[in-house]
């Protein structure tokens, strides 16, 4: 449905567009403190409402925007750095001990909630923003090793591989040449879900406290933060939440309309 | 069947060996000594070295290791480094919440996707399959501890049915532990509940396609019964499979939640025991969830060869 990609592309550009407009400009400065002013509505002045320090919330949730989308992006580029070339490197050996050794370092990864992951690497390092893109992005490892993998051995199987190698080139340059640009699509799919899921774990991650650490904001904190202040301002609790919500609903419907429009099989049916 | 539940044994075996090996290695980079940290910095030296020998930790690397895993297999987890308390009473303690809390979620999150993905799939492409739909495509994309943070504001503090926190504990009898578990629950169930939605449609829908339907349909069943009597029981299969990922991310996903309810589980423990610096808590805890998660997918592994002999075959 086109109408998904459309939908999905408007609300993750207006997110992506707020991350990139904080970084020259925000309606109030998003550290300054303002006492007088705390735990006011949503307002003309204060369009999403002030915390409980005065901060401006729209300025915060346009910042948050940026840590959010920073640590999703950088973990998904983890997972397709690593999860990509163990994929086409398992596919291009199939059956091989090394093929085994990738799958079943897979299985063992997946084992590992990112959750968990996190846990482990706060225990031992401290909580930060760089440990939760970390834990996002080994576990993306697997999801991409597995997809690619799964793509390419049916491509192996094609007459024009089978051309390819009668041409003399090496399984890394067939690898390379021609099954990659063939399960691009699949990724940039599966690169869409997975920057969502990243945004949902980095919120999750945020809010026990193993994610970003003040005064850098991040919609998952503002939550944690707002906990304690729900019952008397609401709105605390209710703007970041929509924000991670839009954010992933837009990520989510863009995957699904990239899908649909990147698959011709199903474009052909639609015609 | 046998040899290859063998195989799948070996490698489950295999599997818990290196992930133990693996959480045991990152809890060993670990900076500082707990004994040290455990008696401050003014600590005399001979203190110091009886502590460490009491924590067993004057011994080399590779014999704490055969100690601890040693010590999980008989069910003795080691002594909190904080609480002088062992390890595995800490955790049964804590188990009683957050197991609980992970199976209720789960039957919720069944007991609404099976009714909600078998209508979107009998009214394929109609406005209640759609409606179904946007809602699964909402439930996913909505954090469940925020969830969890508006069921409280609705739930607790608004109307006042339930308490917006804390374990009523089950001596009291099963009623009071329950009712202390139904928002967490509900939170945790939702978004999966979504995910599952989708799964049993599609898997639903790919069975409608098959050829045995139509014979179905030809020997005189109605649409209804047809749906029922041989596109769900077949639909289950890949159904099921999900059903027991699930769980392992419930039992993680109930770490989150706990700590918008302060439920005393696994996942305050944890979180406790990470600012206390008590590792061998935190070493054990991730041990046992990543246990589970390897052991049931073990066992689905095993439930799907039962059901569909033709994976038996594959590895």
């Amino acid at each position: 449905m086109t109408r998904n990609l459309t939908l999905g592309a408007a609300l993750s550009s207006l997110v992506l567009l707020a991350a990139l407009i904080s970084f020259v400009w925000t309606p109030y400065d998003h550290t300054s403190l303002d006492i007088p002013n705390k735990l006011q509505s949503p307002n003309g002045q204060h369009w999403f409402g002030t915390d409980h320090f005065g901060r401006d919330m729209l300025s915060m949730i346009m910042v948050g925007a940026r840590t959010s989308i920073a640590v999703a992006l950088v973990a998904v580029g983890i997972g397709m750095a690593l999860g990509v070339p163990l994929g086409l490197t398992a596919a291009a050996r199939k059956g091989s001990w090394l093929d085994e050794m990738i799958m079943r370092g897979n299985d063992l990864v997946f084992a590992f909630p990112s959750l968990v992951i996190a846990i482990l690497i706060t225990a031992v390092f401290g909580a930060g923003a760089i440990n939760a893109i970390i834990a996002i992005g080994i576990f993306n490892i697997p999801v991409f090793a597995r997809i690619t993998r799964g793509a390419a051995l049916s491509l192996w199987e094609r007459e024009f591989i089978l051309a390819a190698r009668v041409s003399g080139k090496g399984a890394a340059r067939i690898s390379a040449e021609h099954i990659l640009p063939n399960v691009a699509n699949l990724l940039i799919v599966q690169g869409t879900i997975q920057f969502s899921l990243g945004i949902l774990a980095e919120a999750g991650l945020s809010y026990v406290g193993l994610g970003a650490q003040p005064p850098t904001p991040s919609w998952g904190r503002m939550l944690a933060d707002a906990q304690t202040m729900v019952s008397f301002a609401p709105h605390l609790a209710l703007i970041p939440g929509l924000a991670i919500i839009v954010t992933v609903l837009g990520l989510n419907l863009l995957g699904d309309g990239l899908r649909d429009w990147l698959d011709p099989r199903i474009r052909v049916a639609r015609v | 069947m046998l040899r290859y539940m063998l195989k799948r044994l070996m490698s489950l075996v295999l599997s818990l060996a290196v992930a133990s090996v693996v959480i045991f290695a990152v809890i060993e980079v670990a900076p500082g000594d707990p004994a040290s940290f455990m008696l401050g910095v003014n600590a005399q030296p001979d203190t110091l070295a009886a502590l460490r020998a009491e924590l067993g930790l004057d011994t080399s690397k590779a014999q704490r290791y055969v100690n601890w895993i040693g010590g999980m297999l008989r069910g003795d987890f080691g002594t909190s480094y904080t609480y002088r308390t062992p390890v595995s009473q800490m955790i049964a303690d804590r188990l009683w919440v957050s197991l609980p809390l992970a199976l209720y979620a789960l039957i919720l999150s069944t007991l609404i996707a099976f009714p909600a993905g078998i209508y979107a799939a009998a009214r394929r492409g109609k406005p209640g399959d759609l409606a179904v739909m946007g809602a699964t495509q909402l439930g996913i994309a909505v954090p469940n501890f925020w969830f969890a943070m508006m069921l409280v504001l609705i739930f607790a503090i608004n109307l006042r049915w339930f308490n917006a926190g804390g374990f009523a504990g089950w001596e009291d009898g099963f009623g009071p532990g329950l009712k202390s578990l139904t928002l967490p629950a509900i939170a945790l169930a939702l978004p999966q509940a979504a995910i599952l939605a989708r799964v049993m449609r599609s898997s639903l829908l790919d069975i409608l396609g098959e050829d045995f339907m139509r014979t179905a349909r030809a020997k005189g069943l109605n649409p209804r019964q047809a749906l029922w009597r041989h596109g769900v029981r077949n639909a289950l299969i890949p159904v099921l499979t999900i059903i027991g990922l699930q769980f392992s991310f419930l039992l993680a996903g109930s770490i989150i939640i706990e700590q918008v309810f302060y439920l005393p589980g696994l996942g305050r423990l944890v979180f406790q025991a990470i600012s206390a610096r008590d590792l061998i808590v935190v070493e054990s805890v991730v041990m046992l969830l990543v246990f589970a998660v390897i052991t049931v997918n073990f066992l689905v592994d095993l439930a799907y060869a039962a059901v569909d002999p033709r994976l038996r075959g594959r590895t």
